[in-house]
């Protein structure tokens, strides 16, 4: 028995190592610089959009933080949305706002959550004059978090929305 | 080709998921757990079995919490049938209970057992079985035999052949996750890929027939509920509307399904009848209604709300749109599960800023908090209402856990790597 054990953890390792290969190769369309949240950023702006302005992007703020179980706008998350409505006004395209939430709490609330958070900022920005037509929310709710871990800093880093 | 070659790596990959590293647990319950012993199984020269039936029967009595099986080391003899058997020298171990049995195969193909419980202070056989199964099933064999002696020594079905669903997670580098809708038995073994997809998979649940089950997935980049076919694999998309898409809960009756939409701006409670697709709107307020369960009658649902300022549950009437709160202990309440007799809920119940798996008797409307770590969340009771599955967090990784509905036995599934959550515990099978 144990020796049969050891045998399947050895193949899955030998499978595993290989299946890393396949992401490996798969990860080469998605661009060379790094993995971090950036060129997640820029990929995904560029599948929606060729009227981004890649430049732009990269020097303001596309994500937006909420204070615990708040679906409210804070004075900081304003200010770097009025500078996106800037940039935004200039353009046509869709904008895409993904509503996130921490870990505490049930999903299926979290992901209401996050739709919250997202129609929240869809509102700041339609009452600046983005039309609503160009927008679109999506909640990932507790999905997609960007920090691991259980500490308030992680928690705070995922409330967010992020625009794309 | 190559398509072909990832999605068989994939297989082999689940593999590793497999919860071999069952870490039981048990807290004292009520009552002292029964001695019983469980001889390993004689077996028909030239029958090959590729698995211990005893050592199955032995895991499943034991992480039931109900019996305490003796080690097999502590073993005077090992008995094939009752005639076999001197009860003094079991007796002399402090046993109340020995199980004894052998293995034939009546014809090709086929597995069977022949086994007896026999009662050690009366010394009189209990009860005689013999179950047979296609020799490529000898878990499934294990496992009825387990659910006729529970079924005989604690008068509840057993739960034993049952399965559960559940979604892993695995981080692949960067910002990638790999995730995946996995059925095992529920003691984590034959596990089976149902779902894998690079974006998120929440809230599977089964059909009562345990034919189907449903579940949000978001590879179209939205949520959207489908339906799966576990018999046919064939898989239905039922909404796909603006907003969330969430909470899939098949009716009692298997013919609709209730969910959440926020289609009209805030999320509200729908009922779909599967035939037609039409839609019905149960509750309709500006506040998060999210989480519906039916009641055994189907005739109403209940649903987690913050309209009062903070998630509690409530209870809606289907044909009146009548809706009262049930839960009033505790500020956070939510994803509340219905108890067969209708009479208890389990839910998420948050208590000084943990979340628990808790217990509410709804007649004396008494809160028991049924877990002690934080993160607890996705409560799913097991069709005998023996136990419940729940998701919580074990060395910084999801893990899934189950607990007695009286507390008194827990165990955790863990997965070797990844994080797994949303168990969800099928009906009976057969």
């Amino acid at each position: 028995m144990k020796y049969q054990a050891k045998n399947m953890f050895l193949g899955v390792a030998f499978f595993s190592v290989l299946l890393a290969g396949c992401a490996s190769t798969d990860t080469d369309s998605s661009g060379q610089d790094g993995a971090d949240t950036v060129s997640t950023y820029t990929e995904s702006a560029d599948a929606n959009s060729s009227a981004y302005d890649a430049q732009d992007m990269m020097n303001l703020e596309t994500v937006f933080h909420f204070e615990f179980d708040q679906a409210t706008l804070t004075a900081k998350a304003r200010k770097a949305l009025d500078a996106q409505i800037v940039r935004l006004k200039k353009t046509t395209g869709p904008v895409r706002l993904e509503g996130h939430a921490d870990e505490r709490g049930t999903r299926e609330y979290n992901i209401a959550l996050g739709e919250r958070r997202a129609i929240a900022v869809a509102d700041y920005m339609a009452i600046n004059g983005i039309p609503r037509y160009r927008i679109e929310t999506v909640s990932y709710g507790e999905e997609r978090p960007v920090a691991f871990g259980q500490s308030e800093s992680t928690y705070s880093q995922n409330r967010r929305v992020e625009l794309k | 080709m190559f398509k072909q070659i990832v999605t068989v790596l994939a297989l082999v990959l689940a593999g590793n998921f497999a919860v071999a590293d069952l870490t039981i647990e048990i807290n004292k319950g009520k009552d002292d757990p029964v001695p019983i012993a469980i001889v390993p199984f004689g077996w028909q020269p030239g029958v090959a079995v590729a698995e211990d039936i005893a050592s199955i029967v032995e895991m499943d009595l034991h992480r039931s919490g109900q019996f305490a099986p003796l080690s097999r080391g502590d073993m005077l003899g090992r008995p094939r049938n009752a005639s076999e058997v001197y009860y003094r020298d079991w007796k002399s171990l402090g046993v109340d209970y020995v199980v004894v049995g052998t293995l034939t195969q009546p014809m090709p193909g086929t597995l069977m057992a022949n086994y007896e419980l026999l009662d050690v202070n009366t010394q009189r056989v209990v009860l005689t079985g013999s179950e047979s199964v296609s020799s490529d099933k000898p878990r499934y064999l294990a496992h009825t035999v387990s659910d006729k002696i529970y079924e005989k020594l604690t008068n509840i079905r057993g739960a034993f052949r049952t399965q559960l669903l559940y979604v892993s997670a695995v981080r692949e580098g960067g910002n990638r996750t790999r995730f995946r809708l996995l059925k095992s038995d529920i003691d984590g073994a034959n596990e089976s890929v149902l779902f894998d997809s690079r974006e998120p998979i929440m809230a599977p649940t089964w059909s009562p027939d345990g034919k189907k089950i449903a579940y949000v997935s978001f590879e179209s980049s939205r949520p959207a509920i489908y339906m799966q076919d576990l018999v046919t694999g064939v898989r239905k998309q039922l909404t796909a509307f603006r907003g969330l898409n969430s909470s899939p809960a098949f009716s009692p009756d298997g013919t609709k399904m209730a969910m959440v939409l926020s289609k009209d701006g805030s999320p509200d409670v729908y009922v779909m009848d599967l035939a037609s697709g039409s839609l019905e709107q149960v509750t309709n307020h500006f506040a998060i209604d999210t989480e519906p369960a039916w009641l055994p009658d189907g005739k109403s649902l209940i649903f987690t709300s913050d309209r009062g300022g903070k998630p509690q549950i409530y209870k809606v009437q289907l044909n009146t749109g009548a809706v009262e709160r049930i839960t009033f202990i505790g500020d956070y309440n939510a994803r509340a599960r219905v108890l067969a007799d209708g009479l208890g809920l389990v839910l998420v119940h948050r208590s000084n800023g943990n979340f628990h798996i808790a217990v509410q008797d709804l007649k004396r409307n008494r809160v028991e908090i049924l877990t002690s770590t934080n993160l607890d969340e996705s409560p799913s009771v097991a069709p005998n209402a023996s136990m419940l599955l729940y998701a919580t967090q074990y060395d910084g990784k999801g893990v899934l856990a189950a607990v007695s509905i009286d507390g008194g036995v827990k165990y955790r599934l863990p997965s070797r790597f990844g994080d797994v959550r949303e168990p969800a515990w099928s009906p009976f099978l057969q």
